[in-house]
């Protein structure tokens, strides 16, 4: 681990600094509800959850809690209480973590056929399905799915929730011991810790190794983080997007994010949850910023160029004249609505912290030496949030290792956000990738190679 | 797919197959959309790993199955352990390679064996076109050409002596068909092969 303080230690700004009077405070109501739940959980997998574990419906304080009465609340998500006390990089040990997850698909009679499939930065526990909390779609959709790269026909799909978020595993939103909401006495966490914590969950749901961990940005660094810390369980990792360390810029961009919920004065020191306010504008400004970088110049120059929104020509003044400016007030404010705001800064702190060669002795084939996982790792030409030299660079540190290890760079104008979005090209990769490793784990209906012709074309 | 919708395999590829043991560990350089490779994978049952420059066809060779890395063989060839591969291939692609030597040299030290195949600017007809006419012969104008560096056959088996390989066999591609595959008669094959397979060892 870095020399790290483990806090958000920092001068903060005065309060007033960020205020922004155009966006306003409070959320607006999302649309109308899917609730549908996928599937329902296997049978079998449940009772043997209740053998190891208290599934557990514990009422936390709710952040994101909705007045629409027809709508599961975070409450009614599945979840999974781990049966010992998690310890952590910072040093503490944290007792009654829930992990939320959701899964698709059979387990196999061998149990070698799970997919762990990590999110992103402020993702959720459904690539798959409609988030029946937020009424957002699957994020996944085109990957995850009957027929697809991720096939639920063949694989056993698991996405959980990521220890510090606000989807229903524990995090600054949950309860401390002393019943109020943990805010920023939470301790601070690190993606080693949000993969302990899905080895706890894996371990609970009676599967000693996984057959493929999948995850892009923060996704991709958990699944690294799998391939390092339990190579043996390990068949197949998939680090899309993903650098081997934050670098400065990173740090920075986060770091301006975290400043401005900060310094919203709703914010409340991080005991908002307590107070009854919620640091919106803050939270939406901490979006907006991490959001131009998930873009790329040439993509925001397609999308909107200098275009003005409904209007011929400029107001001079501060509305959002142009289209880009209203774009982006509309991601802050649709985020706030479903994220909570010091989740925000445990996971971009996260995501700071990880430095895959320092935390194996600063050579980073090190990391790899003895991964026995088969690897296949994507870039988009267009990310500059993680450029692609830098995932390149854990490619050339795996083939130093001796690993075997696949690796595309995808020609695209549409920046980091790319492996959410149409990408043909690495949608027929990853099917290659993943169904020639079913062959090799000799997984039903595993083609053993050679498939995938006419998936390209 | 019945059998006269098969596709034809190339007789180079099978040419090269043979040379190939059951099982080996190979690397393609170059590997395209990994056609020659899923052939020896399918064949040879080899462990075929694939290096390609251009990532659409990267892309289209992992898509069945194959082990491919999209990046520059330049740069990416000097990270790979010494002998992590039985045979290592370059099936034309040297000549279209900046640093051809760099590119053998680094492929000596991965792998004991290496196949190359490339296009032998000594053949009979390629000289008296350029005595007749005093301009370069070639489907494609010598600026749009991506074969950077042209090369009889004497002058590749030079080149793969100076860096230690010694010639286990070569043989001759004319039209399509691959001939013969001998230790010897290097100026015979200079003078009439269009293409040539070298297979090369270290000495």
């Amino acid at each position: 681990m870095p020399p790290a303080s483990f806090s958000f230690d920092a001068a903060r700004p005065h309060p007033d600094q960020f205020r922004n009077p155009s966006i306003p405070h409070g959320g607006t109501q999302i649309n109308v509800l899917q609730s549908n739940r996928a599937e329902s959980p296997h049978p079998a997998r449940l009772a043997r959850g209740r053998l190891l574990c208290r599934h557990t419906a514990r009422s936390a304080y709710n952040p994101l809690a909705m007045p629409d009465a027809t709508r599961p609340t975070i409450d009614d998500l599945q979840r999974l209480r781990l049966g010992a006390p998690l310890e952590l990089d910072c040093g503490t040990a944290l007792d009654d973590v829930d992990i939320a997850y959701e899964t698709w698909g059979k387990l196999n009679a061998d149990r070698s056929n799970a997919v762990m499939i990590c999110h992103a930065l402020t993702g959720d526990q459904f690539p798959a399905s409609t988030n029946p909390v937020t009424g957002r779609p699957a994020w996944w959709p085109r990957l995850v799915g009957p027929g697809l790269a991720i096939d639920t026909n063949r694989f056993f799909v698991i996405a959980t929730n990521v220890l510090g978020g606000c989807m229903g595993s524990t995090g600054p939103a949950s309860l401390a011991p002393d019943g109020k909401p943990w805010g920023v006495r939470f301790p601070v966490i690190t993606i080693a810790d949000m993969v302990r914590a899905q080895r706890a969950l894996v371990e609970a749901l009676g599967i000693d190794s996984l057959f493929a961990v999948i995850g892009g940005s923060m996704g991709g660094m958990q699944a690294l983080e799998w391939a390092t810390q339990v190579p043996e369980k390990v068949f197949a990792a998939v680090p899309i997007a993903v650098p081997a360390r934050h670098s400065a810029q990173n740090i920075a961009f986060y770091e301006v994010g975290r400043q401005a919920i900060m310094a919203d004065p709703d914010w409340q020191g991080g005991a908002y949850l307590e107070k009854g306010t919620r640091p919106g504008r803050g939270l939406a400004i901490a979006r907006m910023a991490a959001h131009i970088t998930y873009l790329s110049e040439v993509g925001l120059k397609r999308k909107f160029d200098r275009g003005l929104q409904d209007r011929e020509a400029a107001s001079f003044s501060f509305d959002a004249d142009f289209q880009v400016e209203s774009y982006l007030r509309h991601q802050g404010q649709s985020f706030v609505d479903r994220f909570d705001a010091n989740s925000y800064l445990y996971v971009t702190r996260a995501t700071d912290y990880f430095d895959l060669a320092t935390a194996h002795g600063g050579r980073l084939a090190d990391a790899f030496s003895g991964a026995g996982s088969r690897f296949c790792l994507f870039s988009f030409s267009s990310d500059w949030h993680y450029p692609p030299e830098e995932t390149r660079e854990i490619t050339r540190a795996l083939i130093a290792a001796g690993a075997e290890v696949s690796h595309i760079e995808i020609e695209t104008d549409k920046g980091h956000d790319a492996f959410f979005l149409e990408e043909p090209g690495f949608e027929a990769a990853l099917k290659g990738f993943l169904d020639a490793s079913a062959g090799r784990r000799g997984l039903n209906g595993g083609p053993g190679g050679g498939q995938g012709e006419g998936l390209a074309e | 797919m019945t059998e006269a919708q098969a596709p034809r395999v190339r007789a180079d590829y099978l040419a090269i197959a043979d040379r190939i043991a059951d099982g080996a560990r190979v690397l393609d350089v170059g590997c395209g959309s990994g056609e020659l490779l899923s052939l020896l994978r399918d064949l040879k049952r080899v462990d075929a790993r694939g290096l390609e420059l251009a990532s659409e066809l990267a892309g289209l060779a992992l898509a069945k199955g194959l082990s491919v890395i999209q990046g520059d063989a330049s740069e990416d060839l000097e990270l790979f352990p010494n002998d992590s591969f039985d045979v290592a291939i370059l099936s034309k692609t040297v000549q279209q390679m900046r640093q051809p030597a760099q590119i053998l040299s680094e492929l000596s030290r991965i792998a004991p064996e290496i196949i190359v195949s490339f296009q032998n600017q000594g053949r009979w007809t390629r000289r008296l076109s350029l005595i007749r006419t005093g301009r370069m012969s070639g489907a494609k104008a010598w600026h749009t050409d991506d074969m950077l560096h042209p090369c009889t056959a004497i002058d590749m088996v030079d080149l793969a002596g100076g860096l230690g390989l010694a010639v286990e066999a070569m043989a001759p591609v004319q039209g399509g068909e691959v001939g013969a595959f001998r230790q010897g008669g290097l100026a015979r094959l200079n003078w009439y092969a269009d293409e040539v397979i070298l297979h090369l060892k270290r000495a």
